[in-house]
């Protein structure tokens, strides 16, 4: 494949900087968790240093997935529920660039739930951020599908009565490789969370939760300790994050459960395995031009 | 089966075309022989259009495979049958009427006795034992798998085929499997080939004309495939569903020898998100599905459509709604093609004429979505999906489209949504000399794709996206019409009944008619221009492969009624999930002609 050089001057490689990253100013609620999200990931993305052109933020429906245009990145804002297919088509046919996800409950669990089972299964070399606040804010207060019982809300006004999405579990049984669970109230340890999962080699999800001051006010107090809640983070010498039993066994009771990693493992990315079906096609072809093969092709057929 | 000269007892009888229909069981191999006999046709300078029916259970049902052999120039599958080949008597109850008079009906003797023949019908009847003489030629122990092979030395000698090529093609076929497969095939083939059929007439096909340097058969789906991978096509995602998956089969194992990756998605919404993924990634990208699939689709076209992202989605039609008729032929999917999405949103359609076609519309697509960056559907159906015709080979040294991933760093003053030229969008990987990234995006946005509620904006980038395809509807040749420039009436078409309304204007012409057709390959937009076309005609009939509707009028009648404003525009439709016969199209046009004179 021929790629154009770059003909205007091209801008020295600058050192990536949180003003070079960032764009719009957000329009969340004051006060919204997200906030403390996107300030985390301009500072893990300060540390790595990546070419400035190769990061790309995509992004579904709902408050979360506004990221893209808070992001000065390449970015994609994309239909309610399927930024993670819209990533794979990225992710799998730009090898040279980052991908990054970001989105909410509703678009991770509800109605992009099955691309999420996909996506991790076939272990897509890509990291999704999910900002899970329990609620559906941008459409002002619907049941989400991570809303406990009782939760009342507009079409739950006595209460939620369908038991909630564990998403733990979830990513778990999907297969995802690398599953992490943070809060972003707790910002060290979500930029811990945050490079790790940017750094695995495979399909990285962090679950991050994230209030709604506007729609649920207070769902994470239980795991604020300045509310009188409790942070229990995993102890990574007692817990081995390759044992999948073990992350299922974490991942039993979720209010407020527990924060870090819950499961890493290295399986080959489907990146990887294309890549290798296209090498091992390319070399039994002796090196001929693409236009000969098909050339070729159409010999066969006369 | 037009003869040129007498019968005679020594000396075959020589003929200009043919039409063999084969009736079976889907397992019987009957669509193998019938391919055979397509590519024969292809390297003999035969012009050839098959045409098969299939069954949508698993395994097994009543199946058919015809073929049209012709020295001439074959528009169509064949109105009659000239040779019926039944295997079964089942076989030959529904398919005995689907033969000409005097005709000849070849069946097997295993499942059918005189007794089961139609007396009186005007019909040669030759019993022969497939099954047994198979048997015997093979050995006991393969029963009767092979048989389709000995129908096919039959045939092979009743017409007279080139014996030598014939096997040369089943060879290469089945020289790829066990080796016992290929003795098999050809012990059975020249069982047949040496069966003595009785006192049968025999034929010999007259010398085609001209030969080509390179012919080639094929189907219109290998042939739309091969097609999008020399328009640049590396990328793409989809979801199975007849009668599209043989194309994702191939793009799956052809792309990685060209670099690319063609992933099998979850689901269709997966599918074509991905496949916008890997546009906005930079790449010339397809999905494809059929009817039910596309409606899946809809929500991603519309932000294609907004965010402006070029792509391809192939759509092989077929009876619908719902699971419909899905392995049968219908045009009804024009409406969802054009309009099936929310909110105004524009894109280009397109639709092939014949199996050749499918590769030059691929091109087509490529440089149409490139162009305008928009989504770009190609309308193929069932007929031309599985029809077998016999054509030039296409120049790759013309034609060949070398993919290109523009990474060249963009100007300062560079602008995602510009409102006064076509977007360009600047993929991953692009610097930005100006600093500012650039965001793709769903949400109405002004030209730095920044989110905006004006009403002002909303109508500005509405007319921008809208307005690219008026242009492209400038750009479009008016399309050639074949028969009288003016005259009673003017047959328009669109997608694979190309060939039948061209065959039925040369005969209405041929009756006295004065009468012309149009094909158009370009649905939306249309050339502009039609509308003067028209007046040329005293009637305008669209025929198509869907229902007339609440209002009379099939989808394209409606499309132009619409656009034109032209009350003499009528329509010819059918939904039987069959393609059209040639006095279909002549008694609907005449119909048309005289209920209005």
């Amino acid at each position: 494949m021929s790629t154009a050089i770059d003909t205007p001057a091209a801008p020295a490689t600058e050192k990536l900087t949180k003003k070079a990253l960032t764009a719009d100013h957000p329009t969340w609620c004051p006060g919204c968790g997200d906030f403390a999200v996107l300030n985390i990931f301009y500072r893990v993305l300060e540390k790595l240093q990546y070419p400035h052109e190769n990061i790309v933020c995509v992004a579904g429906i709902g408050c979360s997935s506004r990221f893209p245009y808070f992001m000065n990145t390449h970015g994609i804002h994309f239909i309610h529920g399927r930024a993670l297919p819209l990533a794979t088509g990225i992710s799998l046919s730009r090898p040279d660039v980052h991908v990054f996800v970001f989105g909410g409950d509703g678009d991770g669990f509800s109605i992009g739930g099955n691309h999420l089972n996909h996506a991790a299964r076939k272990n897509i070399k890509l990291t999704y951020v999910i900002m899970d606040n329990f609620v559906y804010g941008l459409t002002k207060k619907q049941t989400s599908p991570t809303s406990p019982i009782g939760f009342k809300s507009k079409t739950d006004p006595t209460g939620s009565i369908d038991r909630p999405i564990n998403p733990m579990r979830q990513l778990l049984a999907s297969g995802a490789t690398f599953i992490a669970r943070t809060h972003a109230a707790q910002v060290k340890h979500m930029e811990a969370m945050f490079e790790r999962a940017i750094l695995h080699d495979g399909f990285s999800v962090v679950e991050c939760l994230s209030e709604c001051v506007m729609f649920y006010s207070g769902a994470f107090d239980d795991s604020t300790p300045r509310k009188g809640g409790t942070y229990d983070l995993i102890d990574e010498t007692q817990h081995d994050v390759t044992d999948e039993t073990a992350a299922f066994k974490l991942a039993e009771n979720l209010a407020p459960g527990k924060f870090g990693v819950y499961y890493q493992v290295n399986r080959p990315t489907k990146n990887a395995l294309e890549q290798k079906w296209i090498d091992e096609t390319q070399s039994k072809l002796g090196g001929v031009s693409q236009k000969e093969i098909l050339k070729k092709r159409f010999e066969a057929m006369r | 089966m037009s003869s040129v000269s007498a019968p005679s007892s020594s000396a075959p009888t020589s003929l200009r075309n043919a039409v063999i229909r084969f009736a079976g069981n889907s397992q019987d191999g009957i669509q193998s022989i019938g391919g055979f006999l397509a590519r024969l046709a292809g390297r003999t300078a035969q012009e050839v259009m098959t045409y098969m029916t299939i069954p949508s259970t698993i395994s097994g049902g009543p199946s058919i495979f015809q073929v049209h052999l012709g020295s001439g120039e074959v528009l169509h599958e064949g109105d009659e049958a000239d040779v019926l080949v039944a295997f079964y008597k089942h076989s030959y109850q529904n398919h005995i009427g689907s033969l000409r008079k005097g005709g000849i009906c070849f069946y097997d003797t295993a499942d059918m006795t005189a007794e089961d023949i139609k007396q009186d019908s005007g019909i040669i009847h030759i019993g022969v034992p497939f099954t047994s003489a198979t048997v015997e030629a093979v050995g006991g122990s393969t029963r009767d798998r092979g048989k389709n092979m000995f129908v096919l030395g039959m045939v092979c000698a009743v017409f007279n085929l080139d014996k030598e090529k014939l096997v040369g093609i089943v060879s290469r076929q089945f020289g790829r499997k066990d080796e016992s497969v290929l003795r098999n095939a050809l012990l059975a083939f020249d069982a047949g080939f040496a069966y003595q059929v009785g006192d049968v007439e025999k034929f010999a096909f007259v010398p085609g004309e001209a030969p080509g340097s390179h012919r080639i058969s094929a189907d219109g789906n290998q042939m739309m495939t091969l097609g999008l991978i020399a328009a640049g096509v590396r990328y793409g995602s989809a979801y199975p569903i007849t009668p599209w998956s043989s194309i994702m089969e191939t793009l799956r194992v052809e792309l990685p020898k060209y670099g690319g990756i063609y992933v099998q998605a979850e689901d269709e919404l997966a599918a074509v998100a991905m496949t916008i993924g890997a546009a906005f990634a930079g790449h010339l990208a397809i999905t494809g599905s059929a009817g039910p699939g596309l409606s899946l689709k809809m929500e991603a076209l519309g932000y294609a459509s907004m965010a402006e992202i070029p792509l391809i989605v192939v759509n092989v039609q077929r009876g619908g709604p719902s699971t419909g008729l899905p392995t049968s032929v219908e045009q009804s999917d024009l409406m969802q093609a054009i309009y099936g999405s929310h909110g105004d949103s524009p894109r280009i359609v397109l639709a092939p004429k014949d199996v050749e076609d499918c590769f030059y519309i691929a091109l087509e697509a490529g440089k149409l979505a490139k162009k305008y960056s928009c989504p770009v559907i190609i309308l193929s159906d069932q007929a031309l999906s599985s029809r077998i015709e016999a054509f030039e080979e296409p120049d790759l040294d013309k034609h060949w489209v070398e993919p290109e991933l523009d990474l060249a760093t963009r100007p300062a003053d560079f602008k995602p949504y510009p409102l006064d030229a076509i977007t360009r969008h600047a993929p991953p990987g692009a610097k930005m000399a100006g600093g500012k990234y650039p965001i793709a995006t769903g949400l109405e946005h002004d030209e730095m794709g920044h989110p905006s509620g004006s009403p002002k904006m909303h109508t500005l980038m509405t007319a921008k996206r809208r307005n690219k395809l008026v242009q492209l509807s400038k750009e479009l040749p008016l399309p050639e019409i074949h028969g009288d420039t003016t005259g009673d009436a003017l047959v328009v078409g669109w997608g694979s009944t190309f060939g039948p309304i061209k065959e039925s204007v040369t005969r209405m012409r041929s009756e006295g008619h004065k009468v012309g057709a149009i094909h158009l390959r370009h649905l939306h937009p249309m050339p502009a221009g039609l509308g003067d076309l028209f007046k040329q005609y005293k009637h305008v009939v669209c025929v198509e492969m869907n229902d007339s509707g609440l209002y009379g009028y099939g989808q394209l009648a409606t499309l132009l009624r619409a656009s034109l404003a032209d009350p003499r525009i009528q329509s010819v439709c059918k939904t039987d999930g069959l393609a059209f016969r040639i006095r279909e199209i002549v008694t609907g046009v005449e119909k048309v002609m005289s209920a209005q004179a």
